[in-house]
């Protein structure tokens, strides 16, 4: 399976403090690559590097194993965790808009199908719901038909029934071939959607590998005791707090 | 290239457009001002004015009784033609050459040329030398045809500062920036797609203020349209690029608001939007050549009132694109699009 993308010793310093710290991993094509941490840990520093939105102070992005650059920018699709949109546009504007950047560009009646926006396509853009906008901003992430997609802690903030609508499109688009590196806080949504996570703490991978391996790696065929004699398996957020601690991050 | 720059014009366009509330302050601000300060001063200056002929930059007050007269401004003018068009349009009430021989110009239709002759008559008699009297006629130029170059220009400054700077400011400290740059689309294209988004904008509200205008007040025009258009385009680019600069790495719309209006408020006092800067010191006279506004409004009074052509411009013209060149220069050298 090719390498869609590689991080080479990534380091970002700003003034007293390493924001990340000699980060390496790589994803292979076509899986979706989970990137976990606790606030601070230094996510999306990693992920704005790697999509050429920030400078590193040190280390490389591959792409199909060249230096990432304009066939990078031409081919990846990314949806940050906070975007501002233009005021006054509707849904459909501002997905021709961004279309319109790329060379490579996606049926709109494609992606207005796949994202449900329809219905929203004349709407102006600052009044759509959280769970709409978030629809949108993904539209716009898979207007140049994406072979790499960044999803930057895309269900934050959204309810249950949004946040299972998400993962159904993430999935739709993963079956489509693209290749996804998602962050996210939510265990059951990184256990969910990704073949592939790294957990990350202070700047640093702490593990990686599928989910189903690590949690055996760590905890074989225990099991675990709760309250009123029940018991059930380990999953990805007792790993996650066995690895990153159950101290509070400011 | 021209995709991309034509989309995020057309983007930008559009949120102008919709944003009922700016467009319509750009349209009303400078119609209600041309109209409010020509109805309210109707045409007249309060002060007297008096030109003096001679080569010196300083009037030596001595030379002549008259020059010690109270309330009336004098003026050093180095050109007898360009000082007689004064006169002939009511913006000198009198023009006087210590000679010798001692000659006078006053404009037979100014009522204040009158008055002012009067003093001048007044104060001579006490020389041995009498002032040899030349008349001449011509209409005046009124307020509102002076001001109205100077409203329009002042009206392009703030849209092409603030529609570009605090705009560019605002969209990198809400992230929209750091969306962009995450496509091909270059800081080049981007910055191409906002002047000229700006460009057509102020230019259209421009030509459209300056139309109505023009036609309900009947405001004077010597020159050519074309090149009066020429003028407020070259000026409005060197305007939006210096905009640019503030917008190139400021984070925050309080700095960029402030930043602006440092620029702002200088050039609306010393580039001559409401008064001129005829008669005052060489300081301030220098200091003004180096405000794109300054060229703009020289020039479009010139083409307005004068009816200078296109060669009698061009030195503001090469001011303004040498201003523009600068400007963008710097612009793109600093320009950043994330916020930290």
């Amino acid at each position: 399976m090719a390498i869609a993308l590689e991080a080479r010793d990534l380091v970002k310093e700003y003034p007293g403090v390493t924001a990340v710290d000699g980060l390496s991993f790589s994803v292979p094509e076509g899986i979706c690559f989970g990137l976990l941490g606790p606030n601070g840990a230094g996510k999306t520093t990693t992920v704005e590097i790697i999509e050429g939105v920030t400078r590193p102070t040190s280390g490389e992005v591959y792409y199909y194993g060249e230096i990432a650059g304009a066939k990078f920018r031409e081919e990846a699709g990314i949806q940050f965790q906070n975007t501002a949109l233009q005021d006054y546009l509707t849904v459909r504007e501002t997905i021709e808009m961004f279309r319109s950047l790329y060379d490579r560009q996606a049926n709109i009646n494609d992606i207005i199908e796949q994202c449900s926006l329809a219905d929203l396509l004349d709407r102006d853009n600052r009044k759509l719901s959280g769970g709409q906008r978030q629809r949108l901003l993904l539209a716009v992430a898979l207007v140049n038909r994406p072979r790499l997609i960044f999803l930057d802690e895309p269900t934050t903030g959204l309810d249950p029934q949004a946040r299972r609508n998400f993962w159904d499109l993430i999935k739709s688009i993963r079956a489509g071939g693209a290749t996804i590196v998602l962050t996210t806080h939510y265990m059951d949504e990184a256990q969910i959607l990704c073949d592939e996570i790294a957990i990350m703490d202070a700047g640093k991978i702490v593990t990686q590998g599928a989910p189903a391996d690590l949690l055996y790696e760590r905890y074989g065929d225990k099991l675990i005791n709760l309250a009123h004699g029940e018991i059930r398996r380990p999953n990805l957020e007792d790993l996650f707090i066995d690895l990153t601690g159950h101290s509070l991050r400011i | 290239m021209l995709r991309r720059i034509y989309a995020i014009f057309r983007s930008r366009n559009r949120e102008f457009i919709r944003d009922r509330s700016s467009l319509a302050w750009n349209l009303l601000l400078p119609v209600a001002l041309v109209f409010g300060l020509s109805f309210a001063f109707d045409g007249q200056r309060d002060e007297y004015t008096v030109g003096v002929l001679q080569a010196e930059t300083q009037i030596d007050t001595s030379s002549h009784p008259f020059l010690e007269t109270q309330y009336v401004r004098f003026v050093v003018y180095e050109d007898l033609d360009e000082a007689l068009r004064k006169v002939e349009r009511h913006q000198l009430d009198l023009l006087l050459d210590i000679g010798p021989p001692t000659r006078y110009w006053i404009n037979a239709t100014a009522p204040k040329g009158y008055f002012v002759e009067f003093a001048l008559l007044q104060a001579s008699s006490s020389t041995p030398v009498t002032a040899m009297k030349e008349q001449i006629e011509g209409d005046p130029v009124r307020y509102a045809d002076w001001m109205l170059p100077g409203i329009l220009g002042m009206n392009m400054m703030f849209s092409c500062l603030f529609g570009v700077g605090y705009v560019i400011v605002r969209y990198r400290k809400n992230g929209f920036l750091k969306r962009l740059r995450a496509t091909p689309l270059s800081a080049f294209e981007f910055i191409t797609a906002q002047v000229a988004s700006r460009m057509v904008l102020i230019m259209l509200i421009t030509t459209f203020v300056y139309t109505g205008t023009h036609m309900l007040l009947d405001t004077r025009m010597e020159g050519s349209y074309f090149t009066l258009f020429l003028v407020g385009l070259v000026g409005a680019i060197s305007l939006v690029s210096l905009g640019l600069i503030v917008s190139a790495r400021v984070t925050s719309e309080e700095l960029a608001g402030g930043l602006l209006n440092l620029i702002n408020w200088p050039m609306m006092m010393l580039s001559g939007v409401w008064f001129s800067l005829e008669g005052t010191g060489d300081t301030v006279q220098r200091i003004a050549q180096i405000f794109p506004l300054t060229h703009i409004l020289n020039s479009a009074r010139a083409v307005i009132l004068d009816g200078a052509t296109l060669a009698d411009v061009a030195p503001s013209l090469v001011a303004l694109t040498a201003l523009s060149a600068v400007f963008l220069t710097v612009g793109s050298l600093i320009f950043r699009w994330e916020q930290y």
